[in-house]
């Protein structure tokens, strides 16, 4: 077990600085499968990311690699400056994934207190039941549990060891519309105090309305990566709607940034990618009012930038 | 960062700390540890087949025998003592060992490697989990064995308790080897009567002593016919035979070189 070391060779892992993810050209084949293309991913302290796409882009696929589960065929994998397996004997990242992971004969209580027994640093059980919402189904075996419940303990063993990175694949699914909303509470709690999440989901708005950054990944490539507003501007651009006179739409379409018109009367619907530079000039040169900017869902962005064009899914 | 304006936030002054410790004993921990015994006692049909089961046996089928068998001079209750204890461990000590499989299957491994608790620690616990619940029925038939008569010298008896308990208990690799071949709760179903037809032929459920020639040459072949023969050889005396090590050795061995195999062959796919 001993090994000699020159001084100063030692790396003591410092997390204070490191990004909580640090992805470098990440790249995972299985046989002719070449599931993930250098993926380079760098997610400071404090974020919550979303990492959206459609199925077998890679998602799962990276953030096995990214928790140490399995190896990358080339490029690194980094957390918190460490090694993966590193971080996780540390109790630095938790994970909640989709399904399996429990065991069906333990009481919800038992397999918290399981959970908390393996780390070194731990919040308190009873805690971690309240802030799940299962603090009244202590005593219930999971087999019993429903769908939902079963996932918001899955959350509660995430939350136990109080890890500065939680990775969570479909967090909310099965869950109602109640234990979404305190779940996303209790994750927007914990990111005040300095914990980093990144969550892979299908419920696209639930990317828009809690990431901070919405990371799009297609074939095993980043396509896409900004905030939810950016995303769909970027697929879609926006709309601005204003009733005005005294334009034609040749005119209309000559304002800087314009893509397209649509003239009906005195509403006017101008398409573009720099919807705020429309804006100001409309308010600057023209007698446009009920000014309305709005962009597409963020569903249209996602399969605008994610569809597949030469179906080659992989 | 977001504004999120919409929701209460209730401000928490204390950093997520990030200077953390790695567990002592790669996360191997008497929480953990109770836990899993806890698991094994709440099991009705694990304890049903691995502890009732050989009691019942031995009282039906032990305790009655007051004469000596045709040309033998030991004790016949002693000898069924021996054989149903051991039924009893290894029935157990299978269950262990298809368990970790089973948990496999559900994922609860994978659950685990998220978490600081090691590989070895985590076979650590699953082979203490095995030994104590392989002892439970070792004990209790033997003290019901010796408040029924059974005998033998003073000196045999605890060397053949634990040549039983520790017979039995390399019988996990069976379960698990069984296990990862049949990576569900069939498992058990698989197991209980394949165990109970392997006691039949190795002469644990029916005595050697009183098998036919051929019989017993077919006994020799099969899986539970040296261990049993060594747990038994402190009450028989005589010459010990080397075959009987031969046979615990490459039986105990195949089964741990089938889960092996057959690990590996699920993880390669992962």
């Amino acid at each position: 077990m001993m090994t000699t070391q020159q001084p100063g060779a030692t790396t003591i892992p410092d997390p204070q600085g490191a990004p909580a993810i640090e992805l470098v050209g990440l790249e995972k084949r299985f046989g002719s499968v070449h599931a993930v293309r250098g993926l380079d991913l760098t997610v400071a302290q404090g974020e919550i990311v979303a990492f959206l796409g459609p199925n077998g882009a890679g998602k799962t696929t990276t953030i096995d690699m990214m928790l140490g589960l399995s190896m990358p065929s080339a490029g690194t994998a980094r957390v918190f400056g460490m090694d993966p397996r590193d971080a996780i004997g540390r109790g630095l990242v938790a994970a909640v994934m989709q399904s399996g992971g429990l065991l069906k004969d333990l009481t919800v209580r038992e397999t918290v207190d399981l959970t908390a027994s393996l780390f070194v640093q731990t919040r308190s059980v009873d805690e971690c039941l309240e802030r799940a919402g299962i603090a009244d189904i202590g005593d219930r075996k999971v087999q019993k549990c429903s769908g939902g419940q079963q996932q918001r303990l899955r959350f509660a063993m995430a939350l136990v060891s109080d890890p500065a990175l939680v990775v969570l694949d479909e967090p909310t699914t099965g869950m109602d519309v109640t234990g979404r909303r305190d779940f996303w509470s209790a994750i927007r709690q914990d990111a005040q105090r300095g914990r980093t999440v990144l969550f892979a989901t299908h419920y696209l708005e639930e990317a828009d309305q809690y990431a901070d950054r919405i990371v799009l990944v297609r074939k095993g490539q980043i396509v896409a990566d900004g905030t939810g507003a950016q995303i769909k501007a970027m697929a879609t651009g926006r709309t601005v709607r204003a009733t005005m006179s005294g334009l034609s739409d040749r005119q209309l379409a000559a304002i800087p940034g314009v893509d397209s018109v649509e003239l009906q009367g005195d509403s006017v619907s101008l398409h573009s990618k720099d919807s705020d530079a429309v804006a100001r000039y409309l308010f600057a040169n023209t007698n446009a009012r009920d000014v309305e900017i709005t962009a597409r869902g963020l569903e249209d962005a996602f399969i605008a930038l994610t569809g597949d064009d030469d179906q080659q899914g992989a | 960062m977001t504004d999120y304006t919409a929701v209460q936030v209730v401000p928490t002054a204390e950093h997520i700390n990030l200077d953390r410790k790695v567990p002592a004993h790669g996360g191997f921990n008497g929480r953990l540890l109770r836990i899993e015994l806890l698991r094994v006692l709440r099991n009705k049909r694990t304890l049903i087949f691995t502890v009732l089961l050989p009691l019942v046996f031995y009282v039906a089928f032990g305790v009655p025998q007051s004469s000596k068998w045709r040309g033998t001079d030991f004790d016949p209750k002693a000898y069924e003592m021996i054989s149903f204890a051991l039924y009893g461990a290894l029935a157990a000590s299978c269950a262990i060992g298809a368990g970790v499989a089973v948990e496999r299957a559900q994922g609860w491994s994978r659950q685990l490697r998220l978490t600081p608790l090691s590989g070895p620690s985590y076979i650590a616990v699953k082979v203490i989990t095995a030994m104590i619940t392989a002892a439970l029925p070792v004990i209790i038939v033997f003290v019901i064995g010796a408040s029924t008569g059974a005998s033998m010298s003073t000196g045999a008896w605890p060397v053949s308790l634990l040549l039983t308990w520790i017979g039995g208990s390399l019988f996990a690799s069976l379960g698990l080897f069984v296990g990862y071949l049949v990576p569900s709760e069939n498992a058990m179903q698989i197991l209980g009567p394949g165990i109970s037809l392997l006691a039949f032929a190795g002469g644990i459920f029916y005595p050697l002593a009183v098998m036919s020639d051929t019989m017993r040459t077919v006994a020799s072949f099969t899986p539970m016919w040296g261990l049993s023969q060594i747990a038994r050889y402190p009450m028989l005396g005589g010459s010990f035979d080397p075959m009987w090590l031969v046979s615990g050795v490459v039986w105990i061995g195949l089964f741990f070189a089938g889960a092996v195999w057959r690990f590996r062959r699920d993880t390669s796919r992962v």
